[in-house]
């Protein structure tokens, strides 16, 4: 079984990858958009996996408390610290001490490059719940790391 | 009880494929970014190299393996030590040669490519190539030069995944340069 330290690596190593191969003025978003589509691809491929004896969900909160339980433990050993929701279909999900974060920086250095640690982790969030039937924008924002928010926009279909 | 123990055994399998997938998303944006295998395989190199300049600090750490005296002792290391800790497998090591300074690495299965296929035209692309460099860096770190390449490998049709190490020679430890 791929040990994780072995995935911590090969995301950083994509990142440099993927940052080097953009240049230019809208680098930083098409990098982060390059990332965020292959954590999608993985985020689907990867729930489907995970879920394939699991009973159904009773409704979308359902689905998001797996999200960040059962999911967030699996791929990154430990649960989501908080979640909030407005009821409406807005939720945000906290990490205190996000994994890919915790070897960046502890604090407010390199906050500039921190969307592009985040954004492979936004796209499986997403690809997960589109796999879970849910459509969905998947952002996320940080101040001081490496405590990070995921915020989830649902998108009604 | 054994709800709670598929979990842990679901955990741990879903973080070999959360590898496992993500490593082929990475050769499939690789494909669409350069023309031909040739080039994927090397970047495939690269990367696997700036990976295993760093692996080996966190190999040395976690493990308790001291220096190796010879090439057999870190052909052991490799195969039982580090493939274990990293891919949960471990690879035989055999066909030496003569010398001393050449061997193969036999994996009866390889993590990185569960659920993969090849497609027709990619019939050149080494998609475990990451490994190579990986090996190679790693080394490297350590003062070793070798190279290290696929012989066999089951996604070209072989039966088992071969990969071939030969040791170039020892690197002297480079002492900081002055002001250049």
């Amino acid at each position: 079984m791929a040990d994780e330290a072995l995935f911590q690596f090969l995301h950083s190593e994509i990142i440099q990858y993927v940052n080097s191969a953009e240049t230019g003025e809208s680098e930083n978003g098409r990098c982060v958009s390059k990332l965020e589509n292959m954590g999608f691809r993985v985020g689907q491929g990867l729930i489907e996996r995970f879920t394939k004896d699991t009973p159904r969900f009773k409704d979308e909160l359902d689905v998001m408390k797996f999200i960040c339980k059962d999911f967030w433990t699996s791929v990154f050993k430990k649960q989501i610290d908080n979640l909030r929701t407005n009821h409406q279909g807005i939720y945000v999900l906290q990490d205190n001490k996000f994994r890919l974060l915790t070897q960046l920086s502890a604090g407010k250095q390199y906050l500039e490059h921190a969307p592009k640690f985040l954004a492979f982790t936004c796209g499986l969030v997403r690809g997960a719940l589109s796999n879970l039937g849910v459509k969905s924008i998947v952002t996320a924002e940080v101040s001081v790391m490496p405590a990070c928010k995921f915020q989830v926009m649902i998108q009604k279909m | 009880m054994s709800r709670q123990s598929n979990r842990a055994t679901d955990n741990k399998k879903m973080n070999s494929e959360l590898f496992t997938l993500t490593y082929g998303a990475l050769v499939t944006q690789l494909c669409k970014d350069y023309e031909n295998d040739e080039e994927v395989n090397k970047q495939l190199d690269k990367m696997g190299y700036n990976i295993g300049v760093r692996l080996i600090e966190d190999f040395l750490a976690r493990s308790s393996v001291g220096r190796c005296h010879d090439f057999r002792e870190t052909a052991d290391v490799i195969a039982k030590v580090a493939f274990k800790m990293y891919l949960g497998i471990t690879p035989s090591v055999t066909n030496w040669s003569p010398a001393g300074d050449e061997f193969s690495l036999i994996l009866e299965s390889n993590p990185l490519v569960d659920f993969v296929e090849l497609p027709d035209n990619h019939s050149n692309l080494v998609y475990s190539n990451l490994l190579c460099g990986v090996l190679r860096g790693a080394l490297e770190m350590v003062q070793m030069a070798v190279d290290v390449r696929f012989s066999q490998d089951t996604l070209r049709g072989d039966n088992v995944t071969e990969i071939r190490m030969k040791f170039i020679k020892r690197i002297e430890e480079n002492l900081p340069a002055g002001d250049e």
